[in-house]
């Protein structure tokens, strides 16, 4: 059993790999593609001589096949490669610096708004076609509608303008924090409890769900052993790609509050052409993101007995 | 032995005068459906309201009674609503009803367009991957698998950077080239599923040709996930339009769309909230009646439902 999850696991890595490499091999293309070469994107009126001492330094005068398989060897060295705009920022420490402001932000929003929603979710699904879900189900309607830019400043508008509670942005302690994790914990809130119902729904006519009401257990073993249990596992996979998220922050909230955070990032480097930038950042972000799939997975395989069962059948 | 004629019988129970007739027109599926649908207060209601939203994109600028090519009049600035601009004016001094109304028209445009694209694409390239099966249908799915990997966002913007061009055209590109993904997934396991169920093996042990069995199962009991999904995907791509708006990379003036209209107010909605709060709240109505109708759409077409 463990030899055949570790295959599995093995399995799932190099298939996680081989994704990440052409995903990195199709953003590499598609911002060579770009017109214009990146020297000029940043400064126009470069003299001739230096624009082309700047593209030998960087190699952008080289085919781009080779440009491609340098930029593989050095990211297999496990370098990311560094900004053009501003020489000797590293993307590896871009990273280090943006994300923890988005990871926080993202992540304490991701936790209330998971919790929060599961358990507005379960109630609205123990009380289903009476007023709580009603009510939830309203809620959560309106959560998933309204843009989050709205949320944001209507927010920022009420709780820092009017009624001057919060600062408005910034990011400097606890405080500049309240404003953006209740805007941005709001949408996963109003999903995962829209999600949960139906699952706790569907799990709720299966036939186990009967066998146990049939064997008399009490209603709460029902609900948490059996009903719970089974209506989570669709929630964990979606939980893992939310995850994967939060590290690259949420632009729009990140610009309405001013944070520092890596999704501002990610877009003025757009702008700014700063490709390696790009990049790098999308390496990282994919990587982020091929990784939470993968841990999903080997979740879903210890969760879920219906697979454990079919594991065991292949063994033998 | 008496030999028994027909007169020795009697018909005994009803005679045939009082049977009732038989209804022999069958409820077709499309006929179920609608009736279920009808019966749905909320999925109606959220019909009704798309419909008056579509009147009101289209015929919105002749109620109101300025031109669509409106000048701006630097005299109403930012005025909030009243009786003469129901929506106030904008910065340019525009009347805002007016400018939300042809907002829209690009927005639903957008939003429709983009849900009927990927669904084409997505419904043939699962379908596809379903029917064939083995290893084509394998090398199928580890592409959307790769395709869906990129983060989305980045596609969008470096496409719309590398066509350098903001249209229409361009953004329903953008939005749709990895965005038939899911739709694949979803319609080929429903797809899968169906050809394992018991009345598609019940058709094959008759010996009912395999192109049959597609046309006559696979595809209707598909078609009701597909239309689902494509109602869901229209707030979807009104909701990215916005974001891309946002980020500078959306429609360009002088067309406008809700997204474009919502993110040049956001930075003065302390003083004139208006101007957001109107395109916002129709994208909000938009995405809300979207989603309503694709809830009331999934109980109606659902055949286990069938009475």
């Amino acid at each position: 059993m463990i030899i055949l999850m570790a295959k599995y696991i093995l399995k799932r890595i190099l298939y996680m790999a081989l994704i990440l490499l052409i995903v990195t091999t199709i953003t590499f293309f598609l911002l060579h593609a770009i017109p214009g070469d990146p020297i000029t994107a940043m400064v126009q009126d470069l003299p001739e001589e230096t624009r082309q001492a700047y593209l030998r330094t960087y190699g952008f005068d080289r085919p781009i096949i080779e440009q491609y398989f340098l930029y593989i060897k050095q990211l297999f060295t496990g370098d990311l490669g560094q900004s053009l705009r501003y020489p000797g920022r590293k993307v590896a420490d871009i990273v280090a610096n943006y994300s923890p402001v988005s990871a926080l932000v993202g992540g304490i929003s991701l936790v209330i708004g998971v919790v929060l929603g599961l358990l507005c979710g379960i109630l609205a699904a123990l009380k289903s076609d009476r007023w709580p879900d009603r009510v939830i189900m309203i809620l959560a309607l309106l959560g998933t509608t309204i843009p989050t830019f709205v949320i944001a400043s209507v927010l920022q508008y009420a709780l820092s303008v009017t009624w001057p509670v919060f600062p408005t942005t910034g990011y400097n302690g606890a405080k500049y924090l309240v404003l953006p994790v209740l805007c941005m914990c709001l949408g996963p809130l109003a999903t995962y409890a829209r999600y949960m119902r139906s699952s706790m729904l569907d799990v709720v006519n299966q036939d186990y769900i009967l066998t146990a009401e049939a064997k008399g257990l009490s209603e709460g073993r029902i609900v948490f052993k059996h009903m719970l249990r089974n209506a989570l596992l669709p929630c964990v996979t979606m939980i893992c790609v939310s995850v994967a998220g939060i590290f690259s922050g949420s632009f729009i909230v990140e610009s309405i509050f001013s944070l520092p955070g890596l999704g501002r990032y990610f877009i003025s480097a757009i702008s700014d052409r700063d490709y390696f930038v790009v990049l790098g950042l999308n390496v990282a972000l994919t990587g982020i993101y091929v990784c939470s799939i993968l841990v999903s997975d080997i979740l879903l395989m210890l969760l879920d007995p219906r697979i454990r069962v079919k594991g065991k059948g292949e063994t033998g | 032995m008496e030999r028994l004629i027909k007169s020795d019988f009697v018909i005994e129970g009803p005679d045939k005068t009082q049977e009732i007739p038989f209804d022999s027109v069958p409820v077709t599926y499309g006929r179920d459906a609608w009736n279920r649908f009808r019966k749905n207060k909320v999925a109606l209601t959220a019909a009704i309201l798309l419909l008056l939203l579509i009147f009101m994109v289209i015929f919105g600028p002749i109620i109101s009674g300025y031109s669509i090519t409106e000048s701006t009049n630097t005299a109403i600035r930012n005025n909030p609503p009243d009786s003469k601009h129901w929506f106030g004016t904008d910065t340019m001094g525009r009347d805002l009803f007016n400018r939300v109304c042809v907002g829209g028209r690009v927005s639903i445009a957008i939003g429709f367009f983009g849900a009927v694209i990927v669904t084409v694409l997505g419904s043939l390239y699962g379908g596809f991957a379903a029917l064939l099966g083995g290893k084509a249908d394998m090398v199928m799915m580890r592409i959307v698998d790769i395709l869906s990997s990129i983060p989305n966002l980045l596609v969008i913007i470096l496409i719309s950077v590398i066509v350098d061009s903001k249209g229409i055209g361009t953004i329903l590109f953008a939005m749709t080239v990895t965005g038939w993904c899911p739709t694949a997934r979803i319609v080929r396991s429903q797809m899968l599923q169906i050809s394992q169920s018991d009345y598609c093996l019940a058709a094959r042990l008759m010996d009912i040709s395999p192109l049959k069995i597609v046309i006559r199962h696979l595809i209707p009991n598909t078609m009701s996930v597909i239309i689902v999904d494509a109602t869901f995907r229209v707030p979807g791509f009104i909701f990215s339009e916005a974001f891309l708006s946002y980020v500078g990379l959306g429609i360009q003036p002088p067309g406008t769309s809700w997204g474009a209209q919502a993110a040049g107010a956001q930075g003065m909605f302390q003083f004139y909230p208006w101007q957001l709060l109107f395109p916002a709240g129709m994208i909000a109505l938009t995405m809300l009646v979207f989603t309503l109708l694709g809830d009331g759409l999934r109980d109606a077409l659902d055949p286990r439902l069938r009475r």
